[in-house]
């Protein structure tokens, strides 16, 4: 497995050098284009370097439409709904992975099974009590629900407390801890790994989701990023730079919660998708 | 949360017959969160959709029970569900195996023990982080016909590359490479699953004689084939979803060559305000996966091989 001879190893740095190229071009033609100038914009062969940047590009897009309001609605969004499946995953993986109950284990597979059911067939009954509860046009549909956990979640964080050893609850028991005690000055500390890791993925979610706001939010008021951009492209088809400016723009966030976080997400992706 | 108050009692002395009684309601309040909101947000629509699908159900006006009528119209007099269907399936066909072969590669690569195996692997990720709206965006000008990379590429080769996303032919093809882009979830979970092969298995294979090829595929691939199972029915039942790409791809066309399932159920129901019809056909689709999920599960005997079993023969 060790000694690799030379042209093998070349030919896999040659293969890896060749996909990163592939993987990397959408996205380097996307930064170019957005500092380019109209004219260099339609050149074939493609200008890949723009002779002059035009940063002022970014300025003009965001500014030709309340790209600050559709920023506030993206943050409340991610903010309010990421705390929430923190805070109800935690305690729900909690209440699985701790306690014997009647049940719990056919609730359990009932909650892994809920991750199959596809979201065409909840989401008109969902925009209809949506409508009912008059949510329909406010961010409530897109934060409400977080607020009761997300059996994704739920499961990555039972899986992790079922590592924690159970030795460290009976100490507190016998202190006279309740469970919530122990759940909140025991658990929930040593649970840090796994809570960025749901926090980072619901916060990508939340910031990257199009079909939620599309469904529930008419008002351009109430637009996210992702719903901003969408109609930016349907109103300025031919405005190729501003596009991949604002594309750009509400790229950069997730791009850096990735590479904070990235090693909790390479780690646990791969974990939790194995065991089967 | 109404937790803290209820779970800090038990210090009070109470008698054990009323504690025992209490150790029974400690763990249901703590799923009570997610019990809530499966009635609410789950199971309650889940059935709603299916009491709606029985009824013409427009927006405004009244809902009329119409028993099997909409199943019957989808099946008998609907061109368009039977080519959004086949456009789904199209997709599928092509996506799914490619995307586990270039997910798997790439997985392959990265195992390799080269320096710098992290930065490549960062970089096969990267496009799995952004938005499914700003990939729409970067590749319906990187397939842009006359000025779009992607052809610049193959003219490069002597290739004239088609007008992707105008032509009935193409147009499908481009959305399975847009998506193809963003397979790096699948990349590591293949990459965790290679991991998880002791290099011992390999060195006894190297010790009997056997080729890199031949260890490929009589361990790796054996080995893999759980989470292949696993990422062929995400893949599919991600398929049967696909809809924002196609919304902001293509629309749909040319003449439908991209109307995909999801896109003609989303129409249905807030484009033609037709809940009743919508529902019908999004459950429809429901048994579909639920079928293909069992279908899949079912036949994976015959070719997975689980960790267990290999041990037997070890």
């Amino acid at each position: 497995m060790k000694t690799k001879s030379r042209v093998q190893k070349t030919f896999i740095y040659a293969l890896l050098i060749f996909f990163s190229l592939l993987f990397l071009a959408p996205l380097f033609w996307m930064v170019t284009t957005s500092l380019k100038s109209p004219e260099e914009l339609y050149l074939f062969p493609p200008k890949w370097i723009p002779s002059s940047l035009h940063f002022e590009n970014f300025k003009e897009a965001w500014i030709s439409q309340p790209f600050t309001q559709f920023l506030t609605n993206s943050l409340t969004v991610t903010i309010l709904a990421t705390l929430g499946q923190i805070v109800s995953s935690s305690l729900v993986a909690y209440g699985f992975a701790r306690f014997t109950f009647k049940g719990r284990d056919f609730l359990f597979m009932v909650l892994l099974a809920t991750m199959m059911i596809p979201w065409e067939v909840t989401m008109i009954p969902l925009y209809m009590e949506f409508n009912f509860l008059g949510w329909i046009n406010t961010l409530k549909p897109l934060i409400v629900p977080a607020w009761f956990g997300a059996p994704f979640y739920i499961f990555l964080m039972r899986q992790f407390i079922m590592g924690i050893p159970k030795e460290l609850d009976e100490a507190a028991k016998i202190d006279g801890a309740s469970s919530f005690q122990i759940f909140y000055k025991i658990y929930l500390p040593l649970m840090k790994p796994v809570l960025i890791l749901v926090g980072v993925f619901s916060m990508l979610n939340c910031w990257n989701d199009y079909l939620g706001p599309l469904v529930f939010l008419n008002d351009q008021s109430k637009y996210t990023l992702t719903l901003g951009l969408a109609q930016f492209k349907g109103m300025f088809g031919v405005d190729m730079e501003g596009i991949m400016a604002i594309t750009f723009l509400i790229s950069i966030p997730p791009l850096i919660l990735f590479f904070a976080a990235q090693r909790y997400i390479v780690e646990d992706v791969s974990k939790s998708g194995v065991k089967g | 949360m109404k937790l803290i108050p209820a779970s800090s009692t038990p210090y009070v002395e109470i008698n054990k017959k009323k504690k025992i009684k209490w150790d029974k309601v400690v763990p249901l309040l703590f799923i009570s969160p997610w019990v809530i909101g499966f009635l609410a947000f789950t199971l309650g629509p889940l059935i709603y959709s299916l009491f709606i699908s029985f009824y013409d159900w427009p927006v405004v006006g009244e809902a009329t029970f119409i028993g099997l009528d909409n199943y019957k119209t989808m099946f008998m007099d609907d061109p368009l569900f039977w080519q959004s269907l086949w456009v789904t399936v199209k997709f599928a066909a092509l996506f799914v195996p490619l995307n586990i072969i270039v997910a798997l590669l790439l997985a392959l690569l990265l195992n390799q023990n080269v320096k710098g195996h992290s930065f490549f692997r960062t970089f096969f990720y990267l496009p799995s982080v952004i938005s499914g709206v700003a990939l729409a965006m970067i590749w319906a000008w990187v397939f842009n016909g006359e000025y779009g990379i992607l052809n610049y590429f193959l003219s490069l080769v002597d290739i004239t590359g088609p007008n992707w996303l105008n032509e009935t032919g193409w147009a499908l093809v481009a959305m399975v490479i847009a998506s193809l882009w963003g397979q790096g979830t699948m990349m590591l979970i293949f990459l965790a699953g290679l991991k998880s092969i002791s290099s011992e298995i390999y060195e006894a294979a190297s010790i009997d004689g056997a080729s890199k090829l031949t260890q490929f595929f009589k361990i790796t691939l054996p080995l893999l084939t759980p989470t292949i199972l696993f990422n062929v029915i995400n893949t599919i039942i991600a398929a049967f979803q696909q809809l924002t790409l196609a919304l902001l791809l293509t629309g749909g066309g040319p003449l439908n060559s991209t109307y995909f399932y999801a896109m003609y159920v989303y129409e249905n129901a807030f484009k033609y305000f037709k809940m009743g019809y919508s529902s019908a056909n999004a459950w429809f689709m429901f048994l579909i996966v639920l079928g293909l999920t069992m279908l899949v599960f079912k036949s994976s005997s015959a070719w997975v091989y689980y960790e267990g079993e290999v041990k037997k023969v070890k």
